[in-house]
């Protein structure tokens, strides 16, 4: 078979984030950086775009609805085509970068790496970087959705234009963005200055990869971990009580101090009262792998149209390895990663981040996954 | 005994054919080779996306990441029919009276032989486009259906809508269906002679494991061979209501290697069919005879092509390693 001469498959990256963020900034210092790497890069406008050396390929973002009874079953039939034209001369770049809209919905994008049987075959979608504007966001979400989506969705995000922000508004920016994503991981920018090696090259939706380079998946002792909604600082992990939003604002500003009181913010204005994407946490013991895999494929399949992301390390009873899971809407999926190391602890974690999730029940069937105790 | 010449290329070949006696081979790069009287070569693109025949005056018609439409004739001269700068050009299309289709984005356009161009906007991106075998019309394969125009005079177009994104477009040579490939890895087509409405306009043909990205009617177009299978699957177009209710021939089944070609021969009912692995093979509809034409070689087959008297079958391949099969042996 010709397959096992195929070469490696080419990382894409997709680069969301609403007008004025700063993704052409970035874009521009993607092709300009000192990496030695050449980048293939699809845009909806030229705008301003160095594009003198560089392969840049213009193209109208074309959402297709696959004809399966799914709604949330969308690809970008674009960049199919645009994708396939691409790797047929390969040798000329390393990556590809895609750049989406300000107001583009980033989940048929992702899911074209999924859904497509050709595109899959020659590319691995490497993780979605979301730009978000510092001073702006409150603003965004306020009028849009998408921009609330676009950092739901991400694997990245980078908090951009933070010199144009007080110290404060930055500290409840970033807990705006933690309390919509809990798992992304989040960057400081100003002028979409970054060390590249934080926006490219992250597997994030690679089994074998997501969350190995992450040790802090869901851990809050990273420095740049901001805790979000469902913090488990100092207090149990399965602490229900708090599962409004009126309550993400509870540790905003000072998120490398955890001697936060929980009790007085609960009146506070809530300076995220616009987000309506909600995240939950889930974590557990040893799961018996007959119970899990038909509950997982049983939630994505009816809750998956409120799914944006899900994400989980799963430690099955009896199992010496690691289980990663990783979804977009229904598509779910998982395979072992490496195994579990000498003192690490065996449990389960999973992020659900989505819409009109029934919080209660996914905890609740979570946990009825669990091995029973000997 | 069919013998092969190969012919060793560098990087993808998008598409072989023939013109007159002498076989082209149109590679991504944008270099287009022929065989006559030695290897000879014409830098057509600064990239090709797409190369088709034009049969009205044997011709290639190509379309290219530069932005470019251009002709290539059998001496290898290229001319420039248009340019749509910064735009790639991944669909062309060949018509009757010197006309060439091309898109880019949500526009198909039509350029007649004297030169003009004649735009036709569409709401979603244009996928394919293929002329009707009579008359000037084009047919636009488009998300959720087909849009039929008129070239040369006015009007609103006919919608045929079918759910679901349409890839690829290709009129029977009687006029008579339009068979589009979908990114559901299925066929969708059309009735053209039934009522607008009528239950019969539609012809659903599903059970693809892959998209079918390669579709060739037989001589008499009584047959659609297409790809997307671990074989040709063969559709029988004779009947008034074209395939339905009748199942399709598979022939030249695999077991594991899938049909990325096909090529019905210009006058017997025989199909050539390439593979995944590169191996081409030929198939006869009436008793699934098969004869093996090339050994399985370094890529997946991309295209391929039969000369005019049916005695020679040039082969493209993703990997470069093409060549002509001459079945006299």
């Amino acid at each position: 078979m010709t397959e096992t001469a195929l070469p490696k498959p080419i990382p894409v990256t997709v680069l969301t984030g609403y007008l004025g963020a700063g993704k052409t900034t970035l874009l521009n210092r993607i092709l300009t950086g000192n990496h030695g790497k050449k980048y293939a890069v699809i845009v909806n406008e030229f705008g301003e775009i160095g594009i003198d050396n560089d392969l840049i390929v213009e193209s109208d973002e074309e959402i297709y609805e696959m004809n399966n009874g799914c709604i949330c079953c969308t690809v970008r039939g674009d960049l199919i085509r645009v994708v396939e034209g691409l790797m047929r001369r390969p040798g000329r770049f390393d990556a590809i970068v895609v750049e989406t809209t300000g107001l583009a919905d980033p989940v048929p994008v992702a899911q074209t790496f999924f859904m497509d049987d050709d595109v899959r075959q020659k590319t691995e979608l490497d993780a979605v970087v979301a730009l978000v504007d510092a001073k702006h966001l409150p603003l965004r979400l306020k009028d849009s959705r998408e921009a609330e989506d676009q950092i739901a969705f991400a694997d990245v995000v980078l908090v951009n234009k933070t010199d144009l922000v007080t110290p404060e508004e930055l500290a409840k920016v970033e807990a705006t963005v933690r309390a919509i994503n809990p798992s992304a991981r989040i960057h400081r920018t100003t002028r979409s200055d970054i060390d590249l090696t934080k926006v490219l090259d992250q597997g994030a939706f690679n089994l074998e990869r997501a969350l190995e380079n992450d040790p802090h998946f869901l851990d809050h002792d990273h420095e740049d971990h901001v805790c979000g909604p469902d913090c488990g600082h100092d207090h149990h992990h399965h602490d229900h009580d708090h599962h409004h939003h009126h309550d993400h604002d509870h540790d905003h500003d000072h998120h490398h101090d955890h001697d936060h009181d929980h009790d007085h913010h609960h009146h506070d204005a809530s300076p995220i009262h616009d987000v309506t994407v909600q995240s939950i946490s889930l974590r557990g013991g040893e799961m018996n792998p007959d119970r899990f895999f038909p509950w997982i494929q049983k939630i994505t399949q009816t809750d998956g149209p409120n799914i944006l992301r899900l994400k989980g390390i799963i430690a099955f009873a009896g199992d010496d390895e690691r289980y990663v899971v990783q979804g977009v809407h229904m598509i779910v999926e998982g395979d072992h990663q490496r195994a579990w190391k000498d003192g690490e602890k065996r449990e389960s974690r999973l992020v659900f981040i989505g819409r009109g999730l029934d919080r209660e029940k996914i905890e609740r069937t979570f946990k009825a996954c669990e091995a029973q105790k000997a | 005994m069919p013998t092969v010449a190969p012919l060793d290329l560098d990087g993808h070949v998008v598409a072989a054919a023939f013109l007159g006696d002498v076989p082209f081979f149109a590679t991504a790069s944008g270099a287009v080779h022929r065989l006559d009287h030695g290897q000879k070569v014409t830098e057509a693109h600064d990239g090709l996306l797409a190369c088709v025949r034009d049969e009205a005056n044997d011709t290639l018609v190509t379309g290219g990441e530069d932005g470019k439409v251009m002709r290539i004739s059998v001496d290898g001269t290229a001319t420039l029919l248009a340019e749509v700068p910064r735009k790639w050009i991944s669909v062309v299309a060949a018509g009757p009276q010197g006309a060439v289709g091309f898109a880019e984005g949500r526009t198909a356009h039509v350029r007649l032989a004297d030169g003009r161009i004649r735009e036709f906007a569409e709401s979603r991106s244009v996928e394919g486009i293929a002329f009707a075998p009579k008359g000037l019309r084009i047919g636009v394969a488009r998300y959720n259906g087909v849009s039929l125009h008129w070239v040369a005079m006015a009007g609103q177009p006919v919608d045929l809508e079918w759910k679901g994104a349409h890839t690829a477009i290709t009129f029977s040579p009687d006029g008579r269906f339009v068979v589009t490939s979908m990114q559901e890895n299925a066929l969708h087509g059309w009735k053209l002679d039934s009522k607008p409405g009528a239950d019969t306009r539609h012809m659903r043909m599903t059970g693809y494991p892959a998209k079918v990205k390669s579709l060739s009617w037989s001589a008499k177009g009584k047959w659609l061979a297409s790809s997307g299978a671990p074989a040709a699957i063969v559709w029988p177009f004779a009947a008034k209501d074209g395939p339905m209710g009748k199942p399709p021939l598979e022939l030249g089944t695999r077991a594991d290697v899938m049909a990325t070609a096909v090529a019905c021969h210009p006058a017997e009912d025989v199909v050539a069919i390439g593979y995944s692995d590169g191996m081409v093979l030929a198939a006869r509809f009436s008793d699934s005879r098969e004869v093996l034409l090339r050994r399985p070689g370094k890529g997946a087959v991309t295209s391929m092509a039969w000369s005019r008297n049916g005695k020679l079958l040039a082969f493209a391949s993703e990997a470069g390693d093409c060549g002509v099969v001459d079945l006299t042996g």
